[in-house]
């Protein structure tokens, strides 16, 4: 199979599963005891059976089920994923303003992580079985033990109550106005408490994943052979091991991809980072609905189509796949 | 069957690990058990002043912002992340279990539905799935353990599928259909057996990672609202935790003491039971 072929391949993927997102998303407003007209009504103040039904009939609440889930699939194409209960206004503006907060706090934790977890795990590698290797597996276990929430709020505890070096909550100093680069430094400030917090826990599996595969690149023969050949150890673990041992971390940045938004949601939630994960929680507290279902249905479009960006890179680092 | 449980306790036990895990889970366990016993009043009930440090008035971990015991709620809580850690994985177990089980051994179409579907959790934000799934029928304990079962089936099934697509051309297989065993005692009672050490380990690693996904939604809000549970603790503390440090400290410690001795056990048993399966 040529890569093209692969590509398309994942492309369709990529598409079906968008597809299913948005079925799976018209049967989960099914769940919700009562619909939309209900809802609205109950808000409005004066919910008389004549004006649900005329709310019914307006909003195509009471068309067979078919003609409901025609109509709901093509507005969704079309970008129209309702209106939010709450605020009134189109559900993806809200959580487009949002977005760009999520995707700089998530795009430092993954650069920290993938940066640090190589590095970590190269070295844990380097002499396995000694004391930093063994370090790395135990921190390693923690972090997995540990819910990504508290850990964040017992960095806050450390940093911001106890050491008062960095601020606990937002995005930027309120009341401050900085511009320019005091503003940039300003956010930056911001960001590290979050964005460790969430690199601090993928870094170790970046770690754990990277050593295993150093490990098992190390024992094959075209390592032999460039050591046969008079290469120096440096060389042969950068140029020959760690390049082919980084291949699968690629695939396994794209898998991780759906638990980094989950942990993006409560990590942003102890920090209040005016994101996509604290607008979740919004959405929760004022039993939005509409607004909730938007942001399962983007954030599952994102990662799907972030995983189909390391499926192509990883076509392209490792030709072997087309042989798949 | 003895002859074959001795050994794997025996290799089971010989890890230092595997001791502590299990003897601290079953400690945990007891204290689950007995906290209706040991605190007839229950969590919610106010014992004094809230944010009373540790060791004052009698309260060894303190109370908490509304003068509730903190070592009650503890004790409680245990029950609520064992409950859903245990019947949420039960549920995924079942359902993982049969379909893959079916997919494995049938193989073409239904196998192709299910690799589909696996593929579909594996790459959709599960949480956001989750938070949904519950924020839509009520929080509860049932929607709980049921939404986690629903986002955490998929991974058993694969290695159930993968296991059955393994075993299902060996010898023994062959044999006992050639003897005329229906399909349904060659899945349970020829192949089911042998693919078991797999999902016993995967098993235990689903319950503490089932236990930490429970603490995440009753952070948010998304718990049981009758239920004290280590994650409602710590969400409701969160605006004490710059006077009162035990508030959010100690039910974090709880959760991680529980999943890390699980994930010992979980170790324990992969190790125990790998060796057979090197052969």
């Amino acid at each position: 199979m040529n890569r093209a072929a692969y590509i398309a391949r994942r492309l369709l993927r990529t598409v079906l599963v968008t597809v299913a997102v948005v079925l799976v998303s018209f049967f989960l407003i099914r769940l919700a005891p009562g619909d939309a007209a209900t809802v609205m009504a109950g808000q409005s103040g004066y919910a008389d059976e004549a004006l649900i039904q005329s709310l019914r009939a307006e909003y195509g609440l009471d068309q067979p089920l078919p003609v409901q889930l025609w109509k709901y699939v093509s507005a969704v194409a079309r970008g129209d994923l309702g209106r939010s209960y709450e605020r009134r206004q189109p559900v993806l503006d809200i959580i487009l303003e949002r977005l760009p907060n999520t995707l700089l706090l998530d795009g430092f934790a993954l650069a920290v992580a993938l940066a640090g977890g190589i590095a970590l795990g190269a070295l844990a590698a380097r002499r396995p079985g000694s004391a930093g290797d063994a370090g790395v597996t135990a921190l390693a276990m923690l972090f997995y033990a540990v819910p990504q929430f508290w850990l964040g709020m017992m960095a806050v505890l450390v940093f911001s109550v106890w050491l008062a070096v960095l601020p606990p909550f937002g995005i930027e100093t309120m009341g401050a106005d900085y511009t320019g680069l005091m503003r940039i430094a300003d956010v930056a400030r911001h960001m590290i408490l979050p964005g460790m917090t969430l690199a601090l826990y993928y870094m170790a599996s970046y770690a754990r994943l990277t050593r295993t595969q150093m490990i098992e690149v190390s024992g094959q023969d075209f390592v032999r052979t460039a050591r046969a050949k008079g290469l120096s150890e440096r060389q042969v673990a950068r140029r020959h091991v760690l390049r082919n041992a980084l291949i699968p971390i690629i695939t396994y940045a794209g898998l991780q991809a759906s638990i980094l938004v989950g942990g993006t949601v409560l990590v942003e939630n102890v920090f209040s980072w005016p994101g996509v994960g604290t607008l979740a929680y919004e959405a929760v507290t004022a039993r939005d609905n509409p607004l909730l279902l938007g942001i399962f249905i983007v954030t599952a479009v994102l990662v799907s189509l972030f995983n189909l960006f390391t499926d192509i890179a990883y076509s392209i680092a490792d030709p072997r796949v087309q042989l798949q | 069957m003895k002859a074959v449980l001795l050994p794997f306790l025996a290799r089971f036990l010989a890890r230092p690990q595997s001791l502590i895990g299990l003897c601290v889970f079953i400690a945990i366990v007891a204290v689950a058990l007995a906290a209706p016993l040991l605190f007839p009043k229950g969590p919610f009930a106010i014992v004094g002043m809230p944010l009373l440090a540790p060791g004052t008035n009698g309260l060894p971990a303190g109370s908490d912002v509304l003068g509730r015991d903190m070592l009650v709620g503890l004790a409680y809580g245990a029950r609520v992340s064992l409950l859903v850690g245990i019947s949420s994985t039960c549920c995924a177990v079942g359902a993982g279990v049969l379909l893959g089980a079916v997919a494995g051994y049938y193989g073409g179409v239904v196998d192709d539905v299910l690799m589909r579907v696996t593929e579909f959790f594996q790459i959709i934000p599960a949480f956001v799935l989750l938070m949904v799934l519950v924020a839509f029928v009520q929080p509860s304990l049932a929607s709980t353990v049921i939404g986690i079962a629903l986002i955490t089936w998929p991974q058993v099934a694969r290695v159930v599928r993968g296991e059955f697509l393994a075993l299902r051309t060996r010898e023994f297989v062959e044999a006992a259909r050639l003897v005329g065993e229906s399909d349904m005692s060659i899945i349970f009672r020829q192949i089911l057996p042998n693919a078991l050490p797999p999902i016993v380990v995967i098993g235990s690693m689903m319950v503490g990672s089932a236990i930490l996904t429970e603490s995440a939604l009753s952070f948010l809000g998304l718990g049981d609202p009758d239920l004290m549970s280590w994650g409602s603790m710590i969400g409701a503390s969160r605006s004490a935790m710059w006077v009162a440090w035990w508030t959010t400290v100690l039910p974090g410690v709880a959760i991680m003491v529980t999943v890390l001795a699980l994930n010992f056990i979980g170790d324990g048993l992969n190790e125990a039971l790998s060796p057979r399966r090197r052969q």
